[in-house]
């Protein structure tokens, strides 16, 4: 199921132009990371996708659907949205209810909800914590218990915004776990981020925006490699990127296995 | 005597069976720039508050040990008289933004207000505390219609305006884009040039190495290393025990296997690493 963003505008009540002609399309089982400067307007595009948000001008189209056509409910079917502060999401008095919320909605089979809440809970490691309140949780847990209630809706395109902020090491792990079995099951993962090192061992495709319009969009290697063009919407290339080129590296390396390549 | 004593301190929220902070000792003097790492759970956000003074006099639960700060003691103040020195910017915006004003400029006088600073030089203190933290633009927005990040900054500056002597940060960058979070690191660093003291809760390694003076590594509650940021952040007890590391040291470890890295040292900033692979453009 394709996205396809065409001069996308958008602008807020108060004035702001958050979007400013937009053109993109996010094919099925893509894995895309959106980039750059707080307050670029990473969050307002992604919240078109599910019609928190409508076009100003422009439009986005989820498969066949016109999202200023369809309401939030009717296009949750399709996209699962991962709030930024999981305080914004979660409502249940318990985990499991919190994860079976999303799939019942969707109207699913008991047994396809048993199955599909019992692998959101695997993948997120939340087996044993399905009775607690998910407020008696710590934030880094909160986090995983909203993200394992939109794995759970099983959407074709599943969007997190900013799943590692303020994360451990052990959790961003877990994180890029849950990815790549969305990407297994030929998902589309579109996910904003800051964490560029990050972005460059999870993703293949990336987006760069600033001020409401796409700077850069390529393969990670191509994106990330630029430091002059990212740091027009302050954004550093991803570490070893940064030292390959003090080591005077001909090509491009975003990862450690492409550095221990290219040292030797 | 340290301008921070932390002396035996446990500490055990209400409503939770096991002590956050168990037996901990800690001492900080004025001007040093400190960097706490743990995993989630380690006892990070419980050791900010108890600075702040919210454990226990706001969270309650049961307390045990000593802070001091400037040679008082926690337990002898008030949460009042306590916060004129010691300023706590929390882990989420979203908590701490007041709801009671309707642009940031305001947001940020909020606590000068209520410290009864005179009109003057409320308005000159926020001009200058917004210029540092480069929110100027953002001085007549509402305070809710900002991004993440702009809201983590607006929450820094409402603390750095009101000068405490303690600067207690929880993940100040969590949602600031990859510049902007080198930004505030060095705005920090400069203020604990002029003598404030910091302390700040920290995932991001590669600039905790660039910026601190010391790290701690906290563990179920406790302190498991204290030290300079070169040494804490390269040793093999933080793999151990699950930390992350910066990719500097990943590969460079990961090259020494292979005979790839000829230091003894692994690097943990940029230029430590470029130098010790042979980089000529240093």
């Amino acid at each position: 199921m394709n996205i396809n963003i065409t001069d996308l505008h958008f602008t807020y009540p108060t004035g702001l132009e958050a979007l400013q002609g937009i053109s993109l399309t996010i094919h099925s089982g893509e894995q895309v990371a959106i980039v750059g400067q707080n307050g670029a307007g990473k969050t307002t595009l992604v919240r078109h996708f599910n019609g928190l948000l409508k076009a100003t001008s422009g439009s986005v189209i989820i498969g066949d659907w016109d999202t200023t056509k369809y309401s939030v409910a009717k296009l949750a079917s399709r996209v699962g949205y991962v709030f930024q502060n999981p305080d914004e999401q979660l409502f249940s008095r318990d985990v499991l209810t919190e994860v079976e919320f999303g799939p019942k909605n969707l109207g699913y089979s008991k047994e396809k909800i048993d199955e599909l809440v019992k692998q959101a809970l695997v993948w997120t490691e939340l087996t044993d914590k399905t009775e607690t309140n998910p407020y008696d949780l710590s934030p880094t847990w909160r986090k995983m218990v909203a993200l394992a209630s939109i794995i759970a809706m099983d959407t074709p395109i599943v969007i997190f915004d900013e799943p590692t902020t303020g994360q451990d090491f052990a959790n961003v792990s877990r994180i890029a776990h849950v990815i790549a079995e969305l990407k297994k099951q030929g998902k589309t993962v579109i996910t904003i981020t800051h964490d560029i090192d990050f972005c460059a061992e999870n993703f293949e495709r990336v987006i760069a925006l600033s001020n409401g319009q796409v700077l850069l969009d390529g393969t990670a290697r191509d994106v990330l490699g630029q430091e002059e063009i990212l740091a027009q919407t302050y954004v550093d290339p991803p570490q070893l990127t940064r030292l390959g080129k003090l080591l005077n590296f001909k090509e491009t390396v975003i990862n450690q296995e492409e550095f221990l390549k290219a040292i030797k | 005597m340290a301008f921070v004593n932390i002396q035996n301190l446990t500490y055990k929220y209400p409503l939770t069976k096991t002590p956050s902070l168990q037996n901990m000792n800690l001492q900080i003097e004025k001007g040093e720039f400190i960097s706490v790492i743990g995993a989630n759970g380690a006892g990070k956000s419980t050791l900010c508050y108890a600075l702040a003074g919210f454990v226990p006099h706001f969270f309650k639960g049961e307390i045990s040990g000593e802070i001091e700060v400037d040679g008082v003691a926690s337990s002898k103040s008030t949460l009042d008289e306590w916060v004129v020195n010691v300023g706590l910017a929390f882990q989420n915006p979203f908590n701490q933004i007041s709801g009671a004003k309707y642009t940031v400029f305001e947001e940020i006088a909020f606590g000068l207000e209520n410290a009864g600073v005179p009109r003057e030089q409320m308005q000159s203190r926020v001009e200058e505390a917004m210029q540092l933290t480069g929110i100027s633009n953002l001085a007549d927005r509402s305070p809710y219609s900002l991004s993440g990040g702009q809201q983590q900054r607006v929450a820094l500056t409402s603390i750095l305006v009101m000068q405490p002597k303690l600067l207690v940060l929880d993940e100040p960058t969590s949602q600031m884009d990859p510049i902007g979070t080198r930004e505030v690191f060095s705005v920090i660093h400069n203020l604990t040039q002029s003598g404030m003291t910091v302390v700040m809760v920290e995932h991001k390694v590669e600039w905790i190495a660039h910026f601190a003076t010391r790290v701690i590594a906290l563990k179920d509650g406790a302190v498991l290393m204290d030290g300079k940021p070169s040494d804490v952040l390269t040793s093999d007890v933080l793999i151990e025990n699950g930390f992350g590391v910066s990719r500097y040291t990943s590969v460079a470890r990961e090259a020494k296997k292979q005979g790839l890295w000829k230091k003894e040292k692994l690097p943990v900033t940029l230029f430590e690493a470029a130098e010790g692979f042979g980089s000529n453009k240093l």
